[in-house]
């Protein structure tokens, strides 16, 4: 066992390495300092002030930098962190394409969902179950994304996401849970070149 | 277009009646809290419906802005006040 | 009416039988696991369609301040869909957490006999 895997209290009883199946449990690294993830706080905050406020005098403008740049200083680094940045824009325009299709897969389980709600005999019809998948993805932001993506999806509901990535769903009957993990993993791992 | 943001708005108030059963009469706490949660989207969407009415959207807008706020900070706080503890790594024994 | 009008109304209308679907499913599911399918995303589908309808009624008058009322209920619905799944994922954390069984069909038929 080398030195980044050991767990810094001797007396955790948890083995890292017996249990993680495809890499050994690293620690948190710190994070770089960078003024990118700053500057993007601030344009966020600054294009949301100016939404919500509507009025665009010297007076209003000048108060909404302030008020964007108290917050950046005090958590600039929570919304993005620095290795974030590295796949723009490449990242955030698979991510624009992958929304329209998300937003029909949703409608179509919709549909589905509103049709087992108005059937009459729907107690014969669902069949509610939970299963687990281990799910390949390894980024941190993939699992995310494709965990709200289940959830969204009407049908199914993520429960519980391991740190190892194995998903934990619930589905309201068969149908629903059989595409899992199917064409979203793909299309979510796409996005991040996995 | 004024007479049917009307008709939509009271649709929505009955609607919210239905809802409201699940959380008065809901057995565990957990079905209150899904029926509070559903009766605070309808509630998003009929202030915008009202601001309408009223033609002080860009009013009402924010209004319900708050709202949406609120309903998540709501339902947030009130599952994790009702669940016991359990650590982060009780999963991996399970394995 | 305009063409705008008649596509607005229809999605406010579509929104509201989504509503309407949402409220039926919770109350016929049979346990809160299953009334979570309804609650939580026929409740979104249907704030999208019928904010979405709204956003379109208010862009008839190109003016800044209905531009800037649309871009707020984009806002809102941008909102709705980022904050739905993790209340959606706190109420069900909850129940597993609190040692619920999620109901299924052979709990069903054990209660019959």
């Amino acid at each position: 066992m080398s030195a980044n895997t050991k767990p810094d209290n001797p007396n955790n009883p948890i083995d890292y390495q017996a249990y993680s199946p495809f890499k050994p449990f690293e620690p948190p690294t710190p994070p770089e300092r960078s003024p990118l993830p700053y500057f993007f706080t601030f344009c966020v905050c600054m294009i949301t002030w100016l939404v919500l406020s509507g009025k665009f005098d010297l007076f209003h403008i000048s108060l909404g930098v302030v008020s964007s740049a108290i917050v950046t200083y005090t958590s600039g680094d929570m919304l993005l962190r620095a290795r974030r940045l590295k796949g723009l824009p490449g990242n955030w325009l698979r991510f624009i394409a992958y929304v329209p299709w998300l937003l029909f897969e949703i409608f179509r389980a919709n549909m589905h969902v509103m049709r087992l709600v108005f059937h009459p005999r729907m107690m014969d019809l669902i069949d509610p179950r939970m299963f687990r998948f281990q799910s390949r993805l390894e980024d941190e932001t993939a699992r995310f994304i494709f965990a709200n993506s289940i959830t969204l999806t009407p049908g199914t509901i993520t429960v519980y996401v391991s740190i190892f990535g194995k998903y934990t769903v619930h589905a309201i009957d068969k149908a629903s849970g059989q595409g899992l993990p199917g064409e979203m993993e793909d299309r979510v791992g796409a996005i991040f070149g996995e | 277009m004024q007479a049917i943001f009307l008709y939509a708005s009271v649709f929505l108030a009955c609607l919210m009646g239905l809802s409201l059963y699940r959380s008065v009469f809901g057995p565990t706490v957990l079905d209150r809290i899904i029926g509070v949660n559903a009766i605070g989207s309808k509630t998003t969407t009929l202030l915008i419906l009202i601001g309408l009415i009223y033609e002080r959207v860009d009013m009402f807008v924010d209004i319900a802005l708050a709202y949406a706020t609120l309903n998540f900070i709501a339902v947030l706080a009130a599952s994790r006040y009702f669940q016991k503890k359990k650590g982060l790594f009780d999963e991996v024994e399970g394995r | 009416m305009s063409l705008l009008d008649i596509i607005a109304t229809a999605m406010i209308a579509l929104g509201l039988f989504f509503f309407l679907g949402g409220a039926i499913g919770i109350l016929r599911f049979p346990d809160f696991y299953s009334r979570l399918h309804p609650a939580g995303k026929l409740d979104t589908m249907g704030q999208f369609t019928a904010l979405s309808g709204i956003a379109l009624y208010l862009l008839n008058d190109l003016s800044l301040g209905s531009v800037l009322t649309a871009l707020k209920i984009l806002l809102i619905v941008v909102f709705v869909f980022i904050t739905s799944p993790t209340a959606t994922h706190a109420i069900v954390d909850a129940g597993v957490r609190a040692g619920m069984t999620p109901w299924t069909k052979e709990t069903r038929e054990e209660g019959r006999r």
